[in-house]
């Protein structure tokens, strides 16, 4: 298992690193934690003919709190938001969505924004940020902008960045005041990765009722997507469990479910309504445990 | 491309091509045969090193990407003809049988107690998600970081 041969490329800040994208075009593939992009390198399904080493940056790896907002470097490390404690209890979702990531070793050289670029239809972060309602910040030699969640993640492996752009920084929302977040995933047995994942983010108002929710789910179709039948059902409203079924009944309406050897689309589908409940019953278990602090 | 990497506490150079895995690179340009190929896929953590102190499976990283980096290999945990408590461990407890996986489970585990000196049996076996094993079912593993700990702990 040996790649095909590459030039390889460790510049030092980001400016550099746009350059270089920019110069190699298709030619060139940017290298963060290397858990996707390697192996693929090995199996010789990727044989980019120069590997830009990003990992060397240290302007891309940081966590940040702006008010009531988190900025996060593209290259902060699965491990590094796990064990975050300015985001366990500020920004739950991540640290919870992270330690469900592969294993130790994986988690130690993945990073968030490599994931993100991959857009894996069974990773895990796309729920989490698709749920947030997260800002992507993507930098090139040309300038920068900033991309919704809802429209980042084009289709099975493919996003809204450029080849000549380079994801820097992800922006997500705080936990707000009688907030919940929660993470549920089925994970595949042998690969770790999400049959089905699904992230949720509850606010509820002074009387207990759904004010905001956001929901994420990953695995089942060909990108992360929010379930906007099944948000509508319960906003607004007071969340008991009979509505909370009725409502996650609905998590993958419209949506062409995966089907593979481990688990048929019908499977998927119904895993999909029960993890969805099971998220959103706990981020709502969660949300009224702040509630009572605050 | 010129490397320079601090192996088990000693520096060395080498000229490597870049498309080298660490992995290769230790076991054929440096010699430690300690660090085991297993699936070659990034699953199986037989091939676990710790670079900068975390644990990596060194045949998912290039030999390039650990230039100026610190590395410990199974060869470099035993001191003065001592035994490291992991090795003790693995020893007493019987934690191995065919001892493929043992260098890198003993890697992944010296991760885990770093980070976490006095886990429980679920930290444990958490922290060794990554390193299969095909012969002890585990349990036998999961005693001897038990017993590393307590060993550690004096
Ligand atoms: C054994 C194993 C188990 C795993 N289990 C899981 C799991 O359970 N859940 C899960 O979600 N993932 C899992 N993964 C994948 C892992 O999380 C990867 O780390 C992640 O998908 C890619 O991040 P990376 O930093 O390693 O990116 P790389 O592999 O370095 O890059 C991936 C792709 O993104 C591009 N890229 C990287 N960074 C940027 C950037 N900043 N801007 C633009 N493009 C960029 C690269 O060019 C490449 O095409 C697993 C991987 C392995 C090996
Ligand atoms: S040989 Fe590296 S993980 Fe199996
Ligand atoms: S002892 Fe044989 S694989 Fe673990």
């Amino acid at each position: 298992m040996i790649p095909e041969s590459f030039e390889y490329h460790a510049p030092k800040n980001l400016a550099e690193a746009t350059r270089l994208v920019g110069q190699f075009g298709a030619d060139g593939k940017l290298l963060a934690g290397g858990h996707s992009l390697v192996p693929l390198m090995k199996l010789r399904l990727a044989a980019p003919k120069h590997l830009i080493d990003i990992t060397g940056i240290g302007e891309l790896n940081y966590i940040r709190e702006e008010g009531d907002r988190f900025e996060i470097g593209a290259l902060t490390t699965h491990f590094q938001l796990e064990s975050s404690g300015l985001l366990k209890s500020r920004c739950p979702l991540l640290p919870e969505t992270a330690r469900e990531i592969g294993d130790v070793q994986v988690r130690n050289k993945g990073t968030l924004g490599g994931s993100l670029a991959h857009s894996d239809p069974a990773a895990d972060w796309p729920a989490a940020v698709v749920a947030l309602d997260a800002e992507m910040h993507a930098v090139s030699a040309s300038g920068e902008r900033r991309i919704p969640a809802k429209d980042f993640f084009v289709d099975l492996l493919a996003t809204a960045l450029q080849p000549e752009e380079i994801l820097a920084a992800i922006r997500v929302p705080a936990l707000p005041a009688r907030g919940g977040d929660a993470y549920a995933k089925h994970c595949h047995p042998a690969s770790g990765f999400a049959v089905v994942g699904v992230a949720a983010r509850v606010v509820l108002d002074e009387r207990g009722n759904l004010a905001e929710i956001g929901v994420g789910i990953t695995g089942v179709g060909p990108k992360a997507y929010r379930p906007a039948a099944l948000e509508e059902a319960l906003r607004g409203k007071s969340p008991g469990r009979k509505r909370l079924e009725e409502a996650c009944a609905h998590a993958a309406d419209g949506v062409e479910v995966n089907s593979d050897l481990y688990a048929s689309a019908e499977y998927r589908g119904h895993l999909a309504a029960v993890y969805a409940r099971r998220a959103v019953e706990k981020a709502l278990e969660r949300a009224s445990e702040n509630s009572q602090i605050s | 491309m010129k490397i320079r990497v601090k192996i088990n506490g000693a520096w060395r150079e080498d000229d490597v091509a870049p498309r080298l895995l660490l992995v290769h690179y230790l076991r054929e340009v440096a010699g430690l045969t300690g660090t085991h190929i297993g699936c070659e896929t990034s699953i199986c953590g037989a091939c676990t090193v710790l670079v900068g102190g975390q644990a990596v499976k060194s045949c998912t990283m290039f030999a390039v990407q650990a230039d100026g980096a610190e590395i410990t290999t199974i060869e470099g945990l035993a001191k003065d003809g001592q035994l490291h408590p992991l090795q003790q461990g693995f020893w007493e407890e019987h934690g191995l049988q065919c001892g493929f996986c043992t260098p890198g489970m003993i890697l992944s585990a010296h991760q885990l107690l770093a980070r976490n000196p006095h886990p429980t049996r679920e930290e444990i076996r958490k922290g060794l998600e990554g390193n299969l094993c095909r012969c002890t079912g585990y349990q036998h593993i999961v005693k001897a970081v038990e017993y590393a700990a307590k060993a550690s702990g004096k």
